[in-house]
């Protein structure tokens, strides 16, 4: 029943989240009370102008002064509601001042990270759905998804992160078009072969952050969750050591 | 509208009927069995999509996979949005084209009569091919009804099919338009002036235009995909120098103007069914026109929307991101003009009311969940997630469905000449809007919490609401079978003898005739004052 | 609408037509796409459908002729024809727009996105490519094509298209004033020179195929100019046969100089197919 709680949009992990959340509640109340008054002029007339009220019915048919006022005053609205969105467009589509960048590559059904620069520079992986979910997930599989921890949510190598840094990714893909997305972040963005998208974050606190593929990639596409694991930087200077000792830092995607 | 003065037909050659089924059903030029035919089929295709809903819904009901392969998933989403948009609701208001726009403008038939009937017998041809692809290896096209290049080229042998198909019922939709086209320009009753035309017929002149505008980018895009295929051709793949985003602004600038011809003839009925049963003129006629006609212009410059997250250059996000949100202005026109016909009326609520009426609200949800989706740096979230899917099942079932469902209780006494029972109608209604409402609203929820859409399977937090919504779908798809028993009802007969004008406060041409509507109508155009 | 007196609107009867035209188009897309996956039935019935859809058209339009023969069409229905003609028209212009604007888009766009217009993305896919229109794309820098040039046979193509378009006009003006011999000596003309382009174009087809190296799989470049200059060639030679079949039917004595609509159609026709030309000549040879 916790599932029922699922409503509404995260607020997210980084500010450019938090301003897409407000940005967004902001319209969605716009548009609720827009809702509100024109349900309550309907639902007047259903309850008062009915003919079983014995209402002999009026012969108006138009009226340039409100038309004016119906055709300006949403206009006025969509101005207000035009100008914090452009605002925040404005600052998610600005990709300058990286002080790292991760290059993301889609594949059928999986995800490469490669480490581009700075201290982790050369480390590159496979980010694949974890073995549990993907038993599970098969038709006919006798576990239910519901024991499984994080079913569909887990890969065997997350992305590692460092928190208050602002990231820049390379986005693209290898075979079909897919789309790499995290809510928490406040965006998606789509992957594309033979092209490079750019997008960035800056990931205020430390966490596990979940997403997935959002676009329609093929038969696995529900089969390739994102996980972001956020460290603090001392954090994760650690794990780019570690990450270094251990082999050459290339996992294989035995199977795939 | 104005008021009419008829000529009451011929009745001697007004009765005949052509003879035996061939002549009446397959080689007819009679707009009237035209349109029967394409509302059947349209029907046909609605239990076909609506199957297939009935599936994706049973598949999500819960987590994990439980009756379907994934890839046989996505054959399912793909299938069903095409069927149900090209199949269902396109050939639906066609069909309401053929039937009434010659009546409500006085005209003896369609202007093209025997093109009308290519026009029919091309639908069949064009989804049994569709349809087809089920039973070839490797079955259906699996790409979403978008087709989006690379993955569209991934599909097995249902390919090539899958494009003719779409090519045919193209081919069929622009003969249509046309021939909707010729009709209204040049076969009005003398009197009858644009300005005096039904707002159901001149509706239908915008979507003909968008129609014949628009389809044949459709194809040009297709035939891309399929060169790219077959010949070696690289519009869409970047090693050659093109790009497959290219396709998606060459579709979304057929698919935005496609989902309003999937809206502006289901507007044009709510402004004939408001009046009828409020009983008062309809507010704002003029402004209406304009309003239809500044949607249609704005839907050309509308389409990068759909990909905001494509890394369109800024420029081009922040231009689509107000041109759409411009929508809301013509929209809210014809919105607020609905209330104010309804203001001070004296409202009474037979079936077709009701879908009205629920289309009013309805529709309005559904065009605000769009105006959210406008919003660029927002809809980098909702981009392809169940937030989406609720905004257009909210504009197209209880959109252009429901208004069908309207137009279909309206005119039904005209066709048959008997009316339908008010209290299966009433029944159907109420589990429809109240199953519907189960379906998508909580959708909107999913998508927001970050459900993916087109997804075969998802993660257990999302499944509460995935099984309202299963719940509520499998409640409405068979409420749709009483619908189908109303309907049959009437067509054989069953039901109180109707009078050449059921609903009191009507208007028109097209209750000037008898009920049923004879089988030649305006041999002598009426006069219009 | 001002003249109260009516002639009744046509009706035809039932037609066997629109069902044969759908088994036609049934088996041309079935044959089609059977062939194209390499199907053993493919071919036949992509030639069955052909021919029925052959058979369709003709009997169709002699109907049609028939009819107009007989008296029935009143210059009411005449309206009709025009306003399908002019929105079918219409609809091969977007058709055409289709293809004009992926041209556009990927001068503007594509081409300087993978060439580098902004190295700090695209290096990472594309290492120091560098494109320029006309291209084969990033990924077959190694074909060697040349495109194709504009001042040789294709500017006497144009000339010879533009000049067509000329002695249609003429032909209509002559039509206009009943002067029947004059009309069947300039539409001839126009049909020879329809033919000349045809020719001069398959001939121009196969210099790039077997001596530029220009192919549909040459990249983008290839791609477009086959689809737009294919296209149009198909248009062309539709519009040959519709040219062909009106010369017939001024010789028959069909038309008047008030009545020739089926002429001004297929004129019509021909000027659009000309104008496409004109700006396929520009965006795709010249610029
Ligand atoms: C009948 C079909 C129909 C209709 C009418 C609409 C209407 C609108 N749609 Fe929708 N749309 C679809 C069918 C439709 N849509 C489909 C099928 C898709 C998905 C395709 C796919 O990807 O598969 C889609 C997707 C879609 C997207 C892309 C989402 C994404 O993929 O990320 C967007 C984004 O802008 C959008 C916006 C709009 C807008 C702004 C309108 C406007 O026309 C709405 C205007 C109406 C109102 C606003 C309400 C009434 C107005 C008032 C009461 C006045 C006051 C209001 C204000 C001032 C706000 N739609
Ligand atoms: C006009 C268009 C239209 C209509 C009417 C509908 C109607 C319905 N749609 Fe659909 N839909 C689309 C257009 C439409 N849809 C499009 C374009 C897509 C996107 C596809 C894509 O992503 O590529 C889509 C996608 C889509 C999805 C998302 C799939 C995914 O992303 O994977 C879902 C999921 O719930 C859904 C559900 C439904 C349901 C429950 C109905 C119901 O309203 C259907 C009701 C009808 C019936 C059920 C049939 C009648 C009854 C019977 C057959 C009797 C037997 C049944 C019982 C007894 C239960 N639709
Ligand atoms: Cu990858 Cu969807
Ligand atoms: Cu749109």
């Amino acid at each position: 029943m916790e599932g029922f709680r699922a409503l509404n949009m995260p607020r997210g992990a980084t500010a450019m989240s938090e301003a897409v959340y407000d940005l967004h509640m902001f319209v969605l109340t716009i548009c609720v009370v827009i809702g509100i008054v024109v349900f309550g002029a309907l639902a007047y007339s259903i309850a008062f102008h009915r003919k079983s009220r014995g209402v002999t019915p009026a012969r108006f048919s138009h009226s340039t002064a409100v038309e004016v006022v119906w055709t300006i005053v949403p206009f006025l609205i969509l101005v207000v509601m035009a100008v914090p969105a452009v605002r925040t467009l404005l600052a998610v589509e600005d990709t300058s001042g990286a002080e790292m960048t991760v290059k993301v590559t889609g594949y059928q059904w999986f995800w490469e990270y490669e480490y581009l620069d700075g201290e982790a520079e050369g480390i590159a992986f496979y980010s694949v759905l974890d073995e549990a979910s993907d038993r599970a997930r098969r038709l006919g599989s006798e576990t239910d998804p519901r024991e499984v921890e994080h079913y569909l949510r887990d890969v065997d190598q997350p992305l590692v992160l460092p928190t208050d840094t602002r990231i820049r990714f390379l986005l693209t893909a290898n075979d079909v078009i897919h789309s790499w997305w995290v809510p928490e972040f406040g965006w998606k963005k789509d992957t594309i072969p033979g092209f490079i998208n750019e997008a960035w974050t800056e990931i205020g606190e430390p966490g596990v952050y979940r997403g997935a593929c959002a676009e329609l990639c093929g038969r696995d596409h529900a089969f390739m969750p994102v996980v972001v694991v956020a460290k603090p930087p001392d954090e994760f200077r650690r794990w780019v050591a570690a990450r270094h000792d251990t082999a050459d830092g290339e996992t294989s995607v035995a199977g795939r | 509208m104005s008021s009419v003065a008829t000529h009451p037909d011929h009745g001697a050659h007004a009765a005949a009927k052509p003879r035996g089924f061939l002549r009446r059903w397959v080689l007819t030029t009679s707009h009237k069995d035209i349109g029967t035919l394409y509302l059947l089929f349209s029907l046909a295709m609605f239990f076909i999509g609506g199957a297939m809903a009935m599936v994706i819904r049973a598949e999500l009901f819960q987590p994990g996979m439980d009756f379907v392969d994934p890839y046989f998933f996505n054959q399912m989403t793909t299938v069903h949005g095409l069927v149900m948009v090209f199949g269902a609701v396109m050939p639906a208001f066609v069909g309401l084209a053929n039937w009434m726009v010659p009546l409500q403008i006085g005209a003896p038939d369609m202007a093209l009569p025997r093109m009308n009937n290519w026009s029919f017998w091309l639908l069949p041809a064009a989804f049994s091919m569709m349809l087809v692809t089920f039973f070839l290896p490797g079955g259906a096209p699996a790409a979403g009804w978008t087709m989006y290049p690379p993955l569209v080229l991934q599909t097995g042998m249902a390919f090539p099919f899958l494009i003719f198909a779409v090519h045919i019922a193209g081919i069929s939709s622009i003969m249509g338009a046309i021939n909707i086209i010729a009709t209204i320009l040049n076969l009005r009753a003398p009197g009858m002036g644009l300005l005096k035309m039904p707002l159901f017929v001149w509706t239908w002149l915008v979507t003909a235009f968008l129609l014949i505008a628009v389809i044949p980018v459709l194809a040009g895009a297709i035939t891309m995909l399929l060169t790219d295929q077959y010949f070696g051709t690289s519009f869409f793949s970047a090693a050659g120098g093109g790009d497959p985003v290219l396709y998606q602004h060459i579709f979304w600038f057929f698919g935005h103007p496609e989902v309003y011809i999937l809206i502006l003839p289901a507007f044009g009925i709510v402004s004939t069914i408001l009046p009828a049963f409020a009983r008062k003129p309809l507010f704002g006629y003029t402004s209406m026109v304009y309003a239809v006609a500044s949607i249609a212009f704005l839907s050309f410059i509308v389409w990068g929307h759909h990909m905001f997250t494509v890394g369109m250059p800024t420029a081009g996000t922040l231009f689509f991101m107000f041109a759409t949100m411009l929508i809301a202005v013509p929209t809210g026109v014809k919105v607020f003009n609905w209330l104010a016909t309804l203001w001070r009326g004296a409202l009474t609520f037979e079936t077709p009311m009701l879908f009205a009426l629920a289309f009013v609200v309805l529709f309005t949800i559904g065009g605000l969940s769009g105006i959210m989706l406008a919003i660029a740096p927002v809809d980098f979230q909702y981009h392809d997630t169940y937030f989406v899917v609720a905004h257009f099942h909210y504009v197209l079932v209880s959109g252009s469905i429901f208004a069908i469902m309207a137009a279909v209780y309206f005119w039904l006494p005209k066709w048959t000449g008997v009316m339908y029972s008010e209290r299966l109608g009433k029944l159907h209604f109420w589990t429809s809007v109240v199953a519907m409402n189960l379906v998508f609203f909580p959708q909107h929820f999913l998508g927001l919490a970050g459900m993916p859409r087109r997804i075969a399977d998802y993660p257990v937090e999302f499944m509460e609401w995935n099984m309202v919504s299963s719940v509520g779908a499998f409640a409405y798809g068979a409420a749709q079978l009483i619908f189908v028993w109303t309907v049959i009802q009437c067509m054989r007969g069953r039901g109180k003898p109707a009078p050449a004008k059921p609903w009191e406060g009507a208007e028109g041409l097209e209750w000037t005739v008898p009920s049923p509507a004879p089988h030649h109508t305006f041999h002598e155009p009426p006069k219009v004052v | 609408m001002s003249n109260e007196t009516h002639t009744p609107y046509y009706v035809p009867e039932a037609s066997y037509w629109p069902i044969v035209g759908s088994f036609g188009l049934l088996g041309l897309g079935l044959g089609a796409a059977g062939y194209l996956q390499g199907l053993a039935w493919g071919m036949p019935v992509l030639l069955l459908g052909a021919a029925v859809t052959v058979v369709m058209t003709v009997g169709w339009f002699a109907d049609v002729i028939r009819e107009r023969a007989a008296g029935l069409y009143s210059p009411q229905m005449a309206r009709s024809f025009r306003w399908g003609m002019i929105w079918f028209i219409f609809s091969e212009v977007m058709f055409f727009a289709a293809f004009f604007g992926a041209l556009f888009y990927v001068r503007v766009f594509a081409v300087p996105w993978l060439g580098g217009e902004d190295p700090a993305t695209s290096r990472f896919l594309w290492d120091g490519v560098v494109l320029s229109w006309p291209t084969a794309g990033p990924g077959f820098l190694d074909l060697d094509f040349t495109p194709m040039a504009a001042w040789g046979l294709p500017a006497v193509n144009t000339l010879i298209l533009l000049t067509s378009g000329v002695t249609l006009a003429v032909a209509h003006h002559a039509m206009r004033h009943g002067r029947q011999g004059r009309v069947l000596v300039f539409l001839a003309a126009t049909i020879v020179l329809g033919a000349l382009f045809l020719g001069i174009q398959i001939y121009e087809y196969g210099h790039a195929w077997r001596d530029l190296g220009l192919r549909p799989d040459t990249g983008i470049y290839g791609a477009l100019f086959y689809m737009l200059t294919g296209f149009h060639g198909l248009h062309v030679w539709i519009g040959v046969i519709m040219l062909a079949v009106m010369l017939v039917r001024v010789w028959a004595g069909h038309f008047t100089a008030g009545r020739h609509f089926g002429f001004e159609a297929a004129a019509w026709y021909w000027h659009f197919v000309d104008v496409v030309w004109l700006g396929l000549f520009l965006f795709v040879y010249v610029l």
